[in-house]
């Protein structure tokens, strides 16, 4: 059996039954990257010692037959979480060495339900980017097609769930960071509700969009991985106090009658035609199976990007501010501290993180704050009242993840623009906050995966999970594997 | 032409809480370097602040204080700037929408009352220090101090003199202190005091260019930076010169206030609302919780002092500007002593003895001081040797002013017969200066008291001396 193939219900479920130990999937997993990562360039670091030791543990417990959720179950994250002595890089120079001395609180919610760090996995620097080639170390590869990129930020994580490199990844979302690779890899990845995760340890690229989320092979292990990452945290004072349901207690329970609006501005002439024909499709197949479609729409949609790149920039700008040299990763000489402030992010950071940082002082700089955030406060208001306005007459929201399916390393690296409209679906639920899921909902000629975003109210995770446990139960597009 | 100062002052207050405002970490003064942190005071990456309720609750009670508006809703900013001391490249303070606005503070000012206006009070972060090693090129950097709570309260500009600002800083540190919300110590910097400072012709309405006068770290500097640069602006206008707007830092020991950057050169510190920490809201409930927990408060015990005890506004004012020295005021009166008697001996006695101490750390206590009042009056002694020679000594040994005069047989001679004898005896002595006495030298009555006093220790009831001396002579 190929061990690696699986999720985490089969595999939790084998490990406890004992038809395998931990180590042995463990072993599997790692031979799996020895033979493939070379190609697919997933990992940043892996914790191979750290991990092993982790097995042990699990075993230990799975033997004394009271295994927990995650109990053996290898898992990758992305480089922005942080894990107690284990390098936790960002995928950039300025970090490239940095060990942090403290857990973030959702690789502390997976530890205390057993699973085990197979490895950190690589991203655009500080989660800036749509393709992980503004990674400071290597652009990694889509699996389905290693010359083309795996979408990012999360790209490590969802090439390495793609390759089965791991059961099951985390990744985080800023303006699709999860969706979009996920889309592009043809897994499945959630964005939960602002709030709904807490942020503490998930090195801040934009304080107010930023949430981790899971990367799975399917969307039962989306809904598992939400259970144990979710709920209020003291450590995060915007992490919401709202109760946490059973999510993969609503898997399995009929759509008919959901409405899902589809929303005119997503569905724009000269888009690609493979990618709206099987959205398109898809929705088709949610209506056979009893849901309602209802055309919406979302007026503000053409101010997204623009609003985004506001205020995402701006943020950055100061929470990149303290990576000055003085007191931990790299550090420049200089011949006076402000050269050595210079050289350190000079060298420190590469060319796309340094153009958010200049765009974001700029957009906070005295005289042009109203102009820029202030007003893109304003229209950002405006988006969330277009996602309230919708909700009010549907249960959930139907769109492409991508305009475009995975694309060719290079071909958009000099034109950051154009890297920007890659997002143009999903930054819209990051503004408003709302949860949105993407899952594979078909493929191009060229064999490249298609992503279906299915977007929800506020903390209404089980509305999309339940919707896309129902398509993805009565298509097969999940099962395809790359050829690696 | 006669100018006049306009003077708006902005103090930081350190907060007595146990622990910092968005961590965990000890607050404590003069640990070794770096003890007191963690990755959320140090700016490690992916750490989150989370707010301080006593911090809130601190400030709230400040504002209530200073008669302050309390915001219902109120949120943090950041206050960006590349420092050492500053972790995460950016200060987490209040901008747009602080926790209390629109307040006042009384002060006396030659027996007048006058109200100073306070715009706002914020709560910010404190920064670490940089240490800089003399002979090398290297500083050091250290984070205890960084995240220890601060507040912020600016006054409007209705200060017009150094001895205004002067009171307004000590009636502030009063209320501070009385609270116990801050420890009010200048000297290690948990009270600090920068100033706007501008001048105007008299009578003229606009305002002028105003330069921030920082570093003001010291009580007794305050006057006098204030002096200096209210000196200097005036000299540079009258030399036919302009005040420029900047930021000016006073140098103690040069006792000058020197340029540190201009208008061009200041800060933009690029603020916005910060997105992890979610908006403050307080409840009507907890007002009003803190409200009634409030002690009193130095200018309703000023008041109380003025009609309880007709005692006179300056006196009021001194007695209620500690905690300690309004305590040991009203247990002295318990103790029988006469108000204005005791408020008295406390402002130009006592005060003269505490040497930097408290005046609850002494060994004279109420106690003392009702004991000495007594045998002043009873006689025992004169208010002269009371002053001179038993409160000195009590103050030094902690023992009761009676046991004192036993001790050194300092009890006051009354009987007028023995000081009869003594005058007879010094006339005698001097028949030259009876006789210029007798010919209306009249300042020689002196003398023959001094004499007197002298041959008998100085233990001779004065009044009764005065008479039987005069009775003598004339």
């Amino acid at each position: 059996m190929e061990l690696f193939r699986l999720g985490i219900s089969k595999a939790g479920e084998l490990l406890s039954k004992k038809e395998i130990s931990a180590k042995e999937l463990l072993d599997c997993l790692y031979q799996r990257i020895e033979s493939v990562d070379d190609k697919v360039k997933a990992f940043v670091t892996l914790s191979k010692e750290h991990a092993y030791q982790m097995a042990d543990a699990a075993q230990t417990q799975i033997n004394e037959g009271s295994p927990l959720t995650l109990q053996g179950i290898p898992i990758a994250i992305k480089d922005n979480m942080c894990t107690k002595g284990i390098k936790t890089t960002c995928s950039s120079k300025i970090l490239e060495n940095f060990i942090p001395p403290y857990e973030s609180t959702v690789t502390s919610r997976l530890s205390n339900n057993g699973y085990i760090l197979i490895g950190k996995t690589n991203l655009d620097e500080f989660a800036m980017g749509s393709s992980t080639e503004n990674s400071g170390f290597f652009t990694t590869r889509n699996p389905w097609d290693i010359e083309r990129i795996p979408g990012g930020s999360s790209g490590g994580s969802a090439a390495a769930v793609a390759a089965d490199e791991c059961i099951a990844a985390l990744g985080s979302d800023t303006g699709g960071s999860i969706r979009q690779p996920a889309a592009l890899c043809g897994v499945v990845g959630l964005k939960p509700t602002y709030g709904r995760v807490s942020r503490y340890g998930l090195v801040a690229f934009a304080s107010s969009l930023d949430q981790i989320g899971p990367i799975t092979k399917n969307v039962k292990d989306s809904a598992i991985l939400l259970n144990i990452i979710s709920g209020k945290d003291p450590f995060d004072s915007t992490s919401a106090p709202i109760a946490v349901p059973d999510f993969t207690k609503v898997l399995g329970n009929e759509i008919k009658g959901l409405k899902i609006g589809i929303p005119k501005e997503y569905f724009i002439k000269g888009m690609d035609r493979e990618i709206d024909e099987s959205v398109k499709a898809a929705i088709k197949k949610l209506e056979s199976l009893g849901a309602v479609p209802v055309e919406i729409s979302l007026p503000h949609t053409e101010y997204a990007v623009a609003t985004y790149y506001v205020l995402a920039t701006s943020e950055a700008s100061s929470n990149l501010a303290r990576y000055d040299g003085v007191k931990y990763g790299l550090r420049a000489e200089g011949k006076d501290l402000m050269e050595m402030y210079m050289n350190t992010r000079a060298q420190g950071f590469g060319s796309e993180v340094k153009r958010r940082i200049i765009l974001g002082t700029y957009t906070l700089s005295s005289g042009y704050y109203d102009a820029y955030y202030k007003k893109a406060q304003q229209a950002r208001t405006q988006i969330k009242a277009d996602f309230e306005k919708a909700f009010s007459s549907v249960d959930a929201i139907v769109t492409p993840t991508s305009p475009t399916a995975a694309f060719k390393i290079g071909e958009k690296a000099d034109d950051p623009l154009q890297m920007y409209l890659s997002d143009i679906f999903t930054i819209s639920v990051n503004l408003a906050g709302i949860p949105a899921i993407s899952i594979p909902c078909g493929f191009t000629s060229n064999n490249l995966p298609i992503g279906l975003q299915i977007i929800g109210k506020h903390f209404d995770e089980e509305t999309i999970l339940k919707a896309a446990y129902a398509y993805e139960q009565s298509t097969d597009w999940h099962k395809r594997k790359p050829q690696l | 032409m006669k100018y006049e100062a306009v003077i708006g002052l902005e103090v930081h207050a350190q907060m007595l809480t146990d622990t910092k405002i968005f961590c965990g970490c000890s607050t404590k003064f003069g640990s070794e370097p770096n003890t007191q942190t963690c990755p959320v005071c140090i700016g490690m990456p992916g750490v989150l602040p989370v707010l301080n309720k006593k911090a809130v609750e601190f400030a709230i009670k400040t504002g209530l204080a200073t008669n302050c508006k309390i915001s219902s809703y109120s949120r943090f900013a950041r206050k960006n700037y590349f420092y050492p001391d500053l972790p995460k490249g950016y200060q987490i303070s209040q901008y747009e929408l602080p926790i209390c606005e629109h307040g006042f503070i009384e002060i006396v000012v030659d027996a007048e009352i006058k109200k100073i206006g306070i715009t706002r009070i914020h709560m910010e972060e404190d920064a670490g220090k940089n240490i800089h090693a003399s002979s090398e090129n290297y500083s050091f950097v250290d984070l205890n101090r960084a995240g220890v709570p601060l507040m912020e309260i600016v006054s409007e500009p209705d200060i017009r003199s150094p001895k205004e600002a002067a009171e307004y800083m000590k009636k502030l540190r009063a209320i501070l202190m009385c609270l116990g919300v801050c420890d009010g110590n200048m000297e290690q910097g948990s009270l600090r005091c920068d100033a706007n400072v501008s001048i105007r012709p008299v009578g003229q309405k606009e305002y002028g260019t105003r330069a921030e006068v920082k570093n003001i770290n010291s009580f007794k500097f305050v006057e006098k930076a204030l002096e200096y640069e209210i000196k200097r602006q005036i000299k540079v206008i009258e030399e036919g010169g302009k005040v420029i707007q900047e930021t000016r830092l006073w140098d103690s020991n040069k006792g000058i206030t020197e340029s540190m950057r201009g208008k061009e050169e200041a800060h933009d510190y690029r603020y916005f609302p910060e997105p992890d920490l979610v908006p403050i809201t307080v409840e009507q409930k907890l007002i009003d919780e803190i409200k009634s927990s409030l002690p009193e408060l130095p200018d309703a015990k000023r008041k109380r002092f003025v009609s309880e005890y007709g005692l006179p506004e300056y006196d009021a004012d001194m007695l209620t500007e500690e905690r300690s020295t309004s305590e040991y005021f009203e247990e002295a009166v318990k103790l029988g002593g006469d108000p204005k008697i005791v408020a008295n001996w406390i402002i130009t006695n006592i005060f003269r003895y505490l040497e930097g101490r408290e005046i609850n750390e002494v060994p004279f206590t109420p106690k003392h001081l009702v004991n000495i009042l007594t045998v002043i009056n009873a006689g025992s002694t004169s208010t002269t040797m009371a002053k001179s020679t038993i409160l000195p000594e009590a103050f030094k040994t902690g023992k009761m002013p009676e046991e004192i005069i036993k001790e050194k047989g300092l009890v006051q001679i009354s009987d007028s017969s023995e000081i009869e004898r003594v005058v007879d005896e010094v006339i005698a002595k001097n028949p030259k200066e009876v006789e210029r006495f007798k010919a209306g030298d009249e300042k020689l009555l002196g003398f023959f008291v001094g004499q007197v006093m002298k041959a008998m220790k100085g233990k001779a009831n004065p009044q009764l001396l005065n008479e039987i001396v005069k009775k003598k002579l004339i």
